[in-house]
């Protein structure tokens, strides 16, 4: 009654004013080709030519300094950014996903220790956090470019969702993307490790050898529909029907360490023996193993990640193990990236990082001692200031 | 008071259905029906039914308790952190768990009853205060390990010779379920079933109201601290672990009979809601029904056995969604 | 000088009964809030700022304003979360981007969530389940259905359908003012029409209101309907938002939760029956000015650490 009139009267008064629209031009974002309505699941994660490229990668040898794999580029295809050069100190703007994992808690804290090591070019560096919500990013990235950014870093919660917002404000101010990415190539740079199909697959190929032809393997996933973990299910899935191994399973964890033990736990009783586990994201993989103590079988071949316990319990135990990495070293590059841009210095327009792989010979490199259990070994970060201690050492 | 045929005409159905999974189960996999199957099961099942029963005593008080989930989650992160791999600190660090428990226990019933907050907005605050305090405190990813003689209760149990081992999660549950079931036939517990039932009325009766509730609540908040004890014992740290447990918790109660709103149903029957929710779960599990269809399995189970109880009580009025607040001084 | 100054300016001559607090302590928070950030040398009452959080404050609203109605019928609905991210998809999906196809995209989002809205009503009144229960067994069905379904966001919208998500006129998002409508329309309905006085009988006491001739029944299932189309009009406000449709779009954003948490807030009484809609649209407001202080102070608080030291 009273009060929504007084709110109508509001609204119409607004609606004669000047009409404004933040669409971003040419507008819309996920590749618009009519039709992309749900494919087939099983198609929708995979590209061959992706998939090829990225299993190639692996074997071919980085430019840069072999001892700061975080500054190193595969294949690079350098731009021009003379365009964006300014005089510094610079305001550096940053829309995070989320820290909702330690994957990622570990990243920003890395992040955070690189814009410290730059306090003479970063005036302000502002950080916002999605908290994992698609909606409330587009609100960041929109208010982050309406404010004082000289240059905008994303790490996208999801890709399709968030190429509007980054497009907009592509046309604003340099972007830089890391992680996951966006369905466009306006940002400057795209950072990412070598990516998923070679996590997975070099994850597989792993186990095939050690479990042989006919070998039952679990595989354990997070969740379903993120793309880079469908990327590593998919590359992986491939080489264990080429290679004739029995995959019992496929369940999903959601990274609950109760509910991969009881995953784990149910397998073992169903099939007996398990001889391998391939994880697509190896937070639960000390869980996943306990599961086997417990039961009272021998440890299995498994595929890990560079989680701190679980590297721990692969040199107290002796296990035969290997992690593939995502590296979260990817956040310094991040930063980098923002101030070679700002320095209108080339950059790579994807910028490809190595992928190192953790194996029984080199685990003692990555192992170091006294860090958080859920710590990620490849932060890159060990020769930083108040290392180990900011790490939560 | 509840006739014995009242109690029992509520919380058989729970029961058969139970039965009737297990059997499921056994029928799949005949190994369930080993001693040492039955026995994981019950260990698995244990937090889960230990959080059942604290939910109960607040939800037959007419209240709720959202708060369990993400207490669970800072009990097991604090014990984490506090321990630190170091044996000798379990058993201080314990000891500071269960007064932490108390603590938030006391605070969600004294706001609830004497500021007059429904329980459902206390609870809800105490949600998120605890899951922002324990993401301000870590940063988000916890530190420190948990303690092998921490973990023992959730993952270890004692062997009995010629028989194998029982879990001490499934003693543990045995004797949370003796202890609630005797205190529920106290005087006690016939002031908690009273004044959820009807809150005036057991205030005039003289029944202390707000006092049984408030004790409801340290229970629940106590039941947490014990559930997380297991948790972090059987799986180690995490900070998902106790994601979603309240509505598991309250799903698990509702499906044993217990009346949403207060005043009717067993805490027993409670407790094979938990179970018929774990064994469910275990039973998909091994259809081989996909991690996705199980979430739509689910909601059809538990609406339906809802429906079914409400069927079997008759046409009692419709309870309201979210029980009155309490009574507010005149 | 911005809207949402002076929506704070009357807030003391519209509201009374319970929202009159929660719209006064919105101005207070709005004050203290200016204050802070002008003390630590931010600019707050900046028309970024103030956009960012009106523009935040939209899905929320509209699912809160629904969610209103049901909790006033003495009702819940837990299933919003899950909806919102289905309808989402029910609109990129159908839409595909083809501006032609917006209506039957808009239409087919509507005839879902009424349809959810009626399961919801129907099995609480029909088959007598707690709407606690009820509507979580709803949601948790919706979520099976996105699980087995999809696998990620899906479908694209077109453009012009983009505009509503991104348009402002003025300096005004035209989304808020659609959040402002869904408002305005949620407290005719209440006020203005006998189904609505009836949404409050029946919150008030079921009993009393079913003898004294109230089609108890029909009302809480049409508080359900409009509670889930609210929640329906969300995951079409983030469709075009987002340029495609999501699954988790709805619970990642805890719209379950918040909007009961907003509605609670604007003074509506949880068990039902009294309260309104004008109190609701202050709590969201509340809760997104608290939000966007927090962010304020984070970065804040990061970045003088991080200049402090040597």
């Amino acid at each position: 009654m009273k009060r929504s009139m007084v709110l109508a009267t509001g609204a119409v008064l607004l609606l004669a004013t000047a009409c404004t629209s933040d669409v971003p031009p040419g507008g819309a974002a996920p590749t618009a080709a009519p039709g992309t309505s749900a494919p087939p699941a099983a198609t929708q994660f995979f590209d061959q030519a992706e998939h090829d490229r990225q299993l190639a990668l692996r074997d071919e040898a980085a430019e840069g300094p072999a001892d700061q794999p975080w500054v190193q580029m595969l294949e690079p295809e350098m731009v021009d950014t003379a365009q964006y050069a300014t005089q510094g100190p610079h305001n550096v703007c940053f829309s995070n996903a989320s820290v909702d994992n330690p994957w990622r808690q570990v990243g920003w804290t890395t992040m955070q220790a690189e814009v410290d090591l730059h306090r003479d070019e970063i005036a302000n560096f502002t950080a916002l956090d999605a908290g994992a919500s698609d909606d409330k990013q587009i609100s960041d990235i929109q208010q982050l470019v309406g404010g004082d950014c000289d240059a905008l870093i994303v790490s996208p919660n999801t890709t399709a969702t968030l190429t509007p917002a980054v497009e907009a404000a592509c046309g604003q101010l340099p972007v830089i993307v890391f992680d996951r990415g966006v369905d466009t190539d306006c940002p400057v740079t795209f950072i990412h490790p070598v990516g998923g199909y070679a996590f997975g697959a070099t994850a597989a190929e792993f186990l095939a050898d050690q479990v042989g032809q006919g070998g039952k393997v679990l595989a354990l996933r997070v969740l379903p529909g993120v793309d880079v973990l469908e990327n590593r299910w998919a590359a992986a899935e491939r080489i264990f029907a080429a290679r004739g191994v029995d995959v019992v399973g496929v369940e999903f964890t959601e990274n609950d360490t109760a509910t991969a033990k009881s995953v784990v736990s149910d397998y073992l009783q169903r099939e007996g023996q398990i001889n391998g586990i391939w994880m697509d994201d190896g937070t639960a993989a000390v869980a996943a193993l306990e599961a086997f103590e417990d039961a009272g079988q021998p440890l299995p071949a498994i595929s890990g990640e560079d989680q701190q316990q679980f590297l721990e319990k692969w040199q107290a135990e002796g296990l035969t193990a290997q992690a593939p990495t995502y590296p979260t070293f990817q956040w310094r590059t991040a930063v980098i990236a923002a101030l070679q841009i700002l320095r209108g210095e080339q950059v790579p327009s994807e910028w490809i990082l190595p992928q190192p792989t953790i194996t029984s010979e080199n685990l003692d490199q990555y192992l170091q001692p006294g860090l958080p259990p859920l710590h990620y070994a490849l932060c890159g970060c060990q020769q930083m200031p108040d290392f180990p201690a900011r790490w939560g050492a | 008071m509840r006739t014995l045929r009242d109690r029992v005409g509520a919380a058989a159905p729970v029961f058969g259905v139970l039965l009737l999974l297990l059997v499921a189960i056994a029928v799949v996999n005949p190994n369930f029906l080993e001693p040492a199957s039955l026995l994981a099961y019950l260990k698995r099942a244990a937090p889960l039914a230990i959080l059942a029963v604290g939910q109960y005593f607040v939800i037959v008080s007419g209240e709720f308790d959202l708060s369990v989930g993400s207490l669970v989650t800072v009990q097991v992160v604090v014990a984490a952190r506090l321990i630190d791999g170091d044996e000798s600190a379990t058993v201080p660090v314990i000891v500071l768990l269960i007064g932490l428990g108390l603590l938030v226990g006391l605070v969600n019933g004294l706001i609830t009853t004497r500021l007059h907050v429904p329980s459902f907005v206390t609870t809800l605050g105490m949600l998120l205060v605890l899951s922002g305090a324990v993401f301000l405190w870590t940063g988000g990813a916890p530190r420190g390990s948990l303690s092998e003689s921490f973990r023992e209760p959730g993952r270890q149990g004692i062997d009995i010779p010629g028989f194998g081992q029982v879990p001490w999660s499934a003693l543990i549950l045995i004797a949370v379920a003796a202890g609630a079931a005797v205190l529920m036939r106290s005087a006690w517990g016939h002031t908690l079933v009273a004044t959820g039932d009807n809150d005036r009325a057991a205030a005039l009766a003289g029944v202390p109201v707000e006092r049984v509730r408030t004790t409801a609540f340290v229970l629940s908040a106590l039941a947490a601290t014990v559930a997380a004890i297991l948790l972090g014992g059987f799986a180690g740290v995490s900070a998902q672990v106790g994601e979603g447990l309240e509505f598991s918790a309250i799903t698990a109660v509702v499906l044993g009979g217990v009346v949403l709103g207060g005043g009717r149903g067993s805490v027993l029957a409670a407790l094979a809601g938990a179970l018929v929710l774990e064994a469910l779960f275990t039973l998909l599990n091994l259809l081989g029904v996909s991690g996705a269809l199980e979430s739509t399995v689910q909601g059809v189970i538990i609406i339906a056995a809802v429906a079914y109880a409400a069927r079997r009580a008759g046409r009692r009025r419709r309870p309201p969604a979210v029980p009155e607040p309490s009574p507010q001084p005149a | 000088m911005t809207a949402l100054a002076e929506r704070v300016r009357w807030a003391p001559r519209l509201a009374t009964g319970p929202a009159a607090g929660t719209w006064i302590a919105l101005g207070l928070v709005v004050l203290l809030a200016a204050a802070i950030v002008t003390a630590r040398g931010g600019d707050y009452l900046t028309q970024a700022n103030l956009l960012n959080m009106l523009s935040r404050t939209t899905a929320l609203g509209i699912v809160a304003v629904g969610q209103t109605i049901a909790i006033l019928a003495g009702s819940l609905d837990l299933s919003v979360a899950y909806l919102i991210g289905l309808t989402s998809l029910i609109a990129a999906e159908v839409m595909a981007g083809d501006p032609a196809m917006i209506v039957p995209g808009v239409l087919a989002v509507l005839a879902a969530s009424a349809l959810v809205g009626l399961v919801n009503g129907l099995v609480i009144t029909k088959l007598q389940v707690n709407a606690f229960i009820a509507t979580l067994g709803v949601g948790l069905v919706i979520k099976g259905i996105l699980e087995s379904r999809y696998e990620g966001p899906a479908g694209s919208v077109p453009v012009l359908f983009q505009r509503l998500g991104y348009d402002r006129i003025g300096p005004i998002p035209v989304a808020v003012l659609l959040m402002l409508a869904v408002a305005g329309a949620a407290a005719l309905f209440l006020h203005r029409t006998r189904a609505g006085h009836h949404v409050y009988a029946v919150g008030g006491n079921v009993e009393v209101a079913r003898l004294s001739g109230v089609p108890t029944t029909r009302t809480t299932v049409l508080a359900h309907v409009i509670c889930s189309l609210c929640a329906g009009v969300a995951g079409l406000y983030l469709a075009s938002r987002l340029g495609a449709g999501a699954p988790y779009v709805g619970t990642d954003g805890g719209y379950d939760l918040e909007s009961i948490a907003a509605v609670v807030l604007g003074g509506t009484v949880l068990a039902g029956g009294r309260g309104g809609v004008s109190g609701t649209v202050a709590g969201v407001l509340l809760l997104a000015v608290l939000d966007n202080l927090f962010d304020q102070l984070v970065l804040d608080a990061f970045f003088k650490a991080s200049c402090a030291a040597p």
